[in-house]
């Protein structure tokens, strides 16, 4: 059993979870995650190490509720316990001084993107980010994105804080500024990544992506996360979760993502149902 | 019938003892085990086939050299708990290796009845001394002698490192077992279905270990979590075991092999035995809907088999077993065979899959086959099978399941560069004492071998125990 240390509300749906894990603390690197099991009879889900305090033995997870498992664990509260987690799995992200590196992160996604965006700064590049959002209640770690940038940037759908529209544009701006850009990472949901793959495909700039198929094990035992990247079948725990923009097949991760959607929606009735039940009682 | 005062001749008049098991129309809806195993009277009928042979050929045949002879002869007295004690003495799984084992291709091959009669059901036996100690409540624990303060780690708690674990902790070890998952037992819990390894047998033979004073690990990746290195210089551990199995399925690399629907056997038999989506929602992790489906599986082996009565079993309407060769180069397990024939699986024999279909939302509809021929011998000796031209036709599914293999899991290789691995990537070891490239690290299953068998991976993880053993008591 693993303790959850702290657990508060980051935006509507979104927590930022602390959880004792002192040899994950230790060893886990930028772009790396954990799979996490909630209770006896639940889904292992894969989630990004967003933090680690080696020195305390906690490494910080920032979780959005999308069904089942994922709304569960955020209604865990400081204290409580949670099954089981694994890691640091996946291979770490690849940094070294690129020059200029963009971080984009789309919803959740900025969490996931935090942590190499440290690795990136501390690597002596000039960090820019770019953090989209549907509108300002939903914006997450603007503080902490801005700490670690040399210019940040928030967008939102609506224009209610920051930038008035979609990260592709703002990078689009940045790319016709003049700027020289040697790397970009996108982290978010896949048309966003795939659509920043394409703004930045004729200027042939490196541009890398974290994928997020589904998953079991995590360890590469069962196939069942395998994305197609240049043609080739790889498998994300393993190989990735991060690749090249340019060489993943985007349409193919969309479809395989949908495999469960009558289960999901299900499960996560069933859900709802049981915490009503609960709340009644 | 007395055993002590019988005849050879009535012995040969005996028929080979069937177990019982369920119907093949009853069990095709529950997850319970085939068979049922034998009676005292049944198991003690069965025993008094075995002519108690003066040079026991059926030894030979078993990688283990349990002492055959000599357990069956207790088994007749109805010395049932002395015959498990026997068995133990070079098996310590017997009621798991009882069940698994390719008994017609290893000890009950050799028995000298075969030639006449039908061999004497040996692993029958093994599971019958196993199961009637366990449930007799009177498993006694083995003697572990005093400590010799060393610290071993066991990487992987399949059948490899659970016997390495045993034979190490028995010697006066403290051993610490880590597994990636979070559950023990590797492929006897992932892969193997309860409907042929009841999980409870598995978890007995493990809360054995914890009594010992195993230490197990779980969640631990090596190679992530901790390296193998870290366990030997940061906690300080004297020997390490590596038994962490195959992994990475392979894939046949044919068109539409990432339509919605195709699962590697793995991936599938995971979802249904670990996480236990035959019981959605009440477990969170779906699992492809087979009710009334049409489901294919593509492979000959054990895992293939397994996959395909699961599928039958979670409702599928047909449940093929497609396969490039013929009935006779099947490597499962004959009794295997037989079930999954009597459970109404299709054998689409010499025949191929080319490519996937799929629809417009990308789900799979159906996979084209190409019918094969035998030829000449290929290098493992069996009949090579090859295409025959245009004979292509299209088998309607809704779920593929490919069995076809693994290799090995990059993690450890990735990590520990010192260790030599093959070609194929599985780690290079001195067959006589397990031992790999780098210092005070040993291996064994299937990590070493490649996919083989349970009692391989047994045999492996004692001879590094024993060759750990005598390493750390050299100085
Ligand atoms: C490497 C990686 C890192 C991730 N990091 C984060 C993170 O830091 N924060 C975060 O909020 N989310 C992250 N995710 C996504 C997160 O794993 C899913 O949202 C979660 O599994 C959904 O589970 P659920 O039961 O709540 O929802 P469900 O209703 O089951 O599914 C919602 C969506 O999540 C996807 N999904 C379902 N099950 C799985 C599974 N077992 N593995 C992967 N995806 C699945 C499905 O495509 C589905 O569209 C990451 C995913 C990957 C692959
Ligand atoms: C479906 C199926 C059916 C089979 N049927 C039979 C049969 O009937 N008879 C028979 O004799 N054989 C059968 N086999 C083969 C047999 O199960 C294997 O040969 C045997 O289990 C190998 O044992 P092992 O200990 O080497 O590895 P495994 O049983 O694979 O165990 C390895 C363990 O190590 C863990 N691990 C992996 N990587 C790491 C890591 N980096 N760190 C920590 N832990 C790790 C794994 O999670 C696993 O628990 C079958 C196999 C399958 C898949
Ligand atoms: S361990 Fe396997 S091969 Fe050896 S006697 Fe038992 S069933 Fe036969
Ligand atoms: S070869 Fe057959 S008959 Fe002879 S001892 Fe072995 S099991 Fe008994
Ligand atoms: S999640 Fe199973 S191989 Fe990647």
């Amino acid at each position: 059993m693993y303790k959850i240390v702290s657990a508060i509300f980051l935006a509507e749906n979104i927590k930022k979870i602390e959880i004792e894990a002192p040899r994950i603390a230790k060893k886990r690197n930028a772009g790396q995650f954990v799979m996490i099991r909630v209770g006896e009879s639940g889904e292992r889900v894969p989630l990004t190490i967003a933090d680690s305090d080696p020195e305390k033995g906690t490494i910080t997870i920032i979780v959005q509720g999308m069904g089942k498992t994922t709304k569960e664990l955020n209604s865990k509260e400081a204290g409580d316990m949670i099954s089981d987690v694994v890691g640091p799995l996946g291979a770490p992200s690849h940094i070294e001084k690129f020059g200029t590196a963009v971080s984009i992160g789309g919803g959740v996604g900025t969490a996931i993107a935090y942590p190499t965006a440290v690795a990136l700064k501390k690597a002596g590049n000039y960090v820019i980010t770019i953090n989209g959002a549907r509108s300002k209640d939903l914006v997450i770690l603007e503080k902490e994105m801005k700490e670690v940038s040399d210019e940040a940037y928030i967008t939102t759908d609506d224009g209610s804080w920051g930038f008035h529209g979609f990260v592709t544009q703002k990078l689009q701006e940045l790319i016709d500024s003049g700027k020289t850009i040697d790397y970009v990472l996108a982290i978010g949901p896949i048309p966003m990544m795939r659509a920043i793959a394409e703004v930045t495909r004729p200027y042939h700039i490196k541009t890398v992506v974290s994928l997020n198929p589904i998953m079991v094990d995590g360890t590469g035992m069962c196939g069942g996360c395998r994305v197609t990247v240049d043609n080739q079948t790889k498998f994300a725990c393993v190989d990735g979760p991060e690749f090249d923009a340019h060489l993943v097949d985007f349409k193919n991760l969309s479809d395989r993502n949908k495999l469960y959607l009558l289960e999901e929606k299900q499960s996560s009735d069933t859900h709802v149902h049981v915490c009503k039940l609960n709340k009644t009682v | 019938m007395d055993s002590q005062h019988i005849t050879t001749k009535e012995r040969l008049a005996i028929p080979r003892q069937v177990m019982p098991a369920q119907l093949p129309e009853v069990r095709i809806h529950n997850f319970n085990e085939v068979h049922l195993g034998y009676t005292p009277e049944l198991a003690r009928k069965e025993a008094m086939r075995c002519i108690q042979c003066k040079d026991p050929v059926c030894i030979k045949g078993c990688p283990v050299n349990i002492k055959i002879d000599q357990f069956i002869k207790m088994i007749a007295e109805g010395n049932f708990l002395g015959a498990a004690k026997k068995i133990k003495e070079d098996n310590v799984l017997p009621a798991i290796c009882g069940r698994v084992c390719p008994q017609e291709d290893q000890c009950e091959k050799m028995c000298i009845l075969t030639k006449k009669h039908e061999s004497v059901a040996i692993g029958n036996l093994e599971r019958f001394a196993g199961d009637y100690e366990r449930e007799s409540g009177n498993v006694e624990l083995p003697e572990v002698k005093p400590s010799t303060g060393k610290k071993v780690a066991v990487i992987g708690s399949g059948p490899a490192g659970l016997s390495c674990a045993n034979d190490l902790i028995q010697l006066g070890h403290a051993v610490t077992v880590f597994e990636a998952l979070h559950e023990l037992g590797g492929v006897l819990v992932y892969g193997i279905p309860e409907f042929r390894l009841p999980k409870t047998i598995v978890k007995g033979e493990i809360e054995g270990l914890k009594q010992l004073g195993v230490e197990f690990v779980t969640n631990a990746v090596a190679g992530r979590s901790i390296t193998v290195d870290e366990l030997m210089n940061e906690e300080h551990f004297d020997a390490v075991f590596i038994g962490v199995g195959a992994g990475l399925p392979w894939f046949m690399g044919i068109p539409g092999e990432n339509l919605l629907g195709v699962y590697s056997a793995n991936e599938f038999l995971t979802r249904v035995n670990l996480m236990k989506s035959y019981q959605f929602p009440e477990n969170d992790t779906p699992v492809f809907n087979c009710k009334g489906k049409n489901v294919a599986v593509f492979g000959g082996g054990n895992t293939a088999l397994d996959a395909v009565r699961t599928a039958k079993r979670l409702g599928a309407q047909h449940a093929y077993i497609v396969y490039r060769r013929s009935e006779a180069e099947m490597p499962a397990r004959l009794e295997e065979l037989h079930h999954a024939q009597k459970e109404g699986i299709e054998f689409m024999l010499l025949m191929n899959p080319v490519e996937f279909i799929g629809n417009d939302q990308q789900w799979l509809t159906g996979v084209k086959c190409i019918r094969m021929e035998l030829g000449e011998p290929d290098d493992s000796g069996r009949r090579k099978p090859v295409p025959i031209p245009d004979s292509e036709f299209i088998l309607p599914i809704d779920m593929a399941i490919i069995s076809i293999g693994n290799g090995s899991n990059p993690l450890i290789k990735q990590t520990t560069p010192d260790i030599e691995v093959s070609r194929r990537d599985t780690i290079v070891v001195d067959i006589n004492t397990m031992a790999t490239s780098k210092e005070n690290v040993y291996a064994g299953g299937d990590i070493v071998t490649g996919g083989a068998t349970v009692i391989l991976a047994m045999g492996a993880g004692r001879t590094a125990a024993a060759s750990i053993h005598e390493k750390l008591m050299e100085k």
